[in-house]
């Protein structure tokens, strides 16, 4: 057939472009214990769903010595393929190519893939694995960059966006990933930051390592910029899938559902918080009491660990929980707590997800160095996103809620739908027995036992205030449930609520405390 | 398990690494004057005994390529200056004492 020499000249052409930065690069990138760009999409991908674009782009420099180098794919790999059967649009940087290095094609070839996921509404996933902007590019790059974050802002809480980090990440790069809506890290792989160790050190004289500085560890543990933390990338590829069957494929979609069943014995509800309320216990196991299979999939656990936030099903239905974790700083809030809730709480209104709150908290951080880092400004973000989410809010009390911490943790006030409480709980402005002391501060004092005073209005408090009938008697709470009633609770609540639609105030978005 | 006290309760908890590393608040002392930054003495303008006002440049510390004029807190005396010219100090590093 005439066409027979054509078609063995395209194979040809692949076959060279998919050698990538050539045998020597790719060994490198082997030696460093990293997979290759296209190693990468295909463990992805459900199998043989890829389907690559932009293959044959050519950059356009000139300046530098550029015109002699032949730069395959210009060091980018973008396509669309299945995952789960469903369809995805992802890119992934090629570092065996001149590093991976930014330049305008390469940028190009990335935001042509970003506007075929926002006009056909599905997943992006973005693989970054790069040295940076290619410098003999020069604003090139920079404008490059610039077209990317714009389009991931223009992109945020339509689709799910999904930032991968298997190489360097740095300088302006990083603020891709920290628009997209979830960043993968995977130990002794993962580099982000903006400045880089050897400018730290000339300017500052501080002197420290990439992975010190910005490795996986440091992102899931201290910066909280990471929110899944792997061993290898073959566990961050499972962990991307498993939070893909959680999410629906865009704002206007409704998530795959899941295998309903019962939560497992071994989490008995009634047994988990101890009686004794200085006790720790953790949340976590409350969560699998409640969730079908005692399933749930959390979302940076390193990070904040005073809460808890993550997706569980319920009657096979995504749901986003948010608890306080009183096994870890005793359940407090604090400021990198208040920015964990209220992250997440603005990506599951953005995708309609309903939100399940556990309540146990003894108030906030106390601390100098919390008031100075902006506690204030950080806590209001939590009551911000309560009050401007409308999905489903279902709030279970299951042990302390004092002061501002009752009110923060999706309170009636703050428009929960379903205020649950269990008979444990205590709903009052502070523990009793701080109000004991100022409010009976006179009798104590003059008291002939003041210690035996003391403990006697602590008591009293007790009994009368810090149970959840008098925020029941108020209306404040709806209901108060026996630990055993809290998963039928919450599926009855979330089946009347399916339709749940409110208005807001005109306005084109309001100013949340940033 | 560790304690943690909020309001009038001890809590038996975790605590976390950031807790335990966080930074405890000490009072300010006006006549130490540190450097905010790390960087390099570039030049000391004030002499030990010299008398100042609030507001009078004592030394420059070059930092991130830009001259940063350190000034003096109080009414005073220069009591020790603590740095030659030259030196490269890291930061809350005593540059002079006021008197």
């Amino acid at each position: 057939m005439s066409l027979d020499k054509k078609v063995s000249e395209l194979q040809k052409r692949r076959e060279q472009v998919q050698q990538g930065g050539g045998e020597k690069a790719i060994q490198k990138q082997v030696a460093m214990g990293k997979l290759t760009a296209r190693e990468r999409i295909i463990k992805l991908l459900d199998e043989g769903s890829f389907n690559e674009y932009d293959m044959f782009v050519e950059h356009e420099a000139r300046d530098f010595g550029m015109d002699q180098k032949v730069l395959h794919g210009d060091g980018v790999i973008t396509g669309t393929g299945n995952i789960g059967g469903r369809p995805v649009c992802i890119y992934a940087q090629d570092f065996t190519v001149a590093g991976g290095s930014l330049g305008v094609m390469h940028a190009r070839k990335i935001t042509k893939i970003m506007d075929h996921s926002l006009k056909m509404r599905m997943p992006l996933i973005g693989i970054n694995d790069s040295g940076g902007a290619r410098i003999q590019e020069g604003v090139n790059s920079l404008a490059g960059y610039g077209e990317i974050f714009f389009r991931n802002t223009l992109a945020s809480g339509v689709i799910p966006q999904i930032s991968v980090i298997l190489g360097p990440c740095a300088g302006g790069a990083v603020y891709s990933p920290a628009l997209t809506d979830y960043v993968f890290v995977v130990d002794s792989i993962s580099k982000m930051f903006i400045t880089g160790p050897e400018v730290i050190k000339t300017v500052l004289g501080e002197d420290i390592s990439m992975e010190e500085l910005g490795g996986a560890r440091v992102h899931s543990e201290i910066t909280g910029n990471a929110h899944f933390f792997a061993e290898t990338e073959d566990e961050c590829f499972d962990q991307i899938k498993s939070l893909l069957s959680y999410l629906p494929w865009s704002n206007t979609d409704v998530p795959a559902r899941k295998e309903v069943a019962e939560p497992l014995k071994e989490f008995d509800i009634s047994a988990i918080v101890p009686a004794e309320k200085r006790q720790p216990y953790d949340v976590r196991n409350i969560i699998r009491a409640i969730t079908d299979g005692s399933d749930f999939f959390e979302i940076q656990e390193q990070w904040a660990a005073n809460i808890v936030i993550g997706f569980g099903t319920l009657n096979g239905r995504t749901v986003g929980f948010v608890a306080n974790q009183p096994l870890v700083l005793a359940g407090v809030l604090d400021v990198d707590s208040s920015d964990k809730a209220a992250r997440f709480i603005r990506y599951c209104d953005a995708f309609n997800i309903p939100i399940i709150t556990l309540v146990d908290l003894p108030g906030y951080l106390p601390g100098v160095d919390q008031e100075h880092a902006g506690v204030i400004r950080h806590g209001a973000k939590v009551l911000y996103a309560y009050s401007e989410a409308t999905v489903p809010k279902i709030t279970v009390i299951l042990r302390k809620a004092y002061g501002g911490g009752y009110i923060a943790m999706n309170s009636r006030h703050l428009r929960a739908d379903f205020v649950f409480a269990w008979p444990d709980a205590e709903v009052a402005v502070m523990g009793p027995e701080g109000a004991a002391n100022i409010i009976f501060r006179k009798e104590i004092a003059t008291a002939e036992d003041p210690d035996k005073m003391r403990a006697q209005k602590v008591q009293e408090y007790k009994e009368k205030f810090a149970n959840p009938y008098v925020a029941a008697a108020k209306g404040y709470i709806d209901s108060v449930i026996e630990p055993g009633e809290t998963r039928k609770s919450l599926l009855h609540a979330l089946s009347v609520s399916g339709e749940k639609q409110v208005g807001m105030p005109m306005k084109k978005h309001g100013i949340p405390p940033f | 398990m560790e304690s943690l006290q909020v309001g009038s309760v001890v809590y038996t908890t975790r605590l976390t690494k950031k807790f335990r590393n966080r930074p405890l608040w000490k009072q300010p002392d006006m006549k130490r004057i540190e450097s905010i930054i790390p960087g390099t003495i570039q030049r000391i303008m004030a002499r030990e005994g010299d008398e100042v006002t609030a507001g009078t440049p004592l030394l420059i510390v070059e930092a991130m390529k830009m001259r940063n004029e350190v000034l003096s807190t109080v009414d005073g005396v220069v009591k020790k200056i603590h740095v030659r010219e030259g030196e490269m100090v890291p930061k809350s590093h005593l540059l002079v004492e006021l008197g």
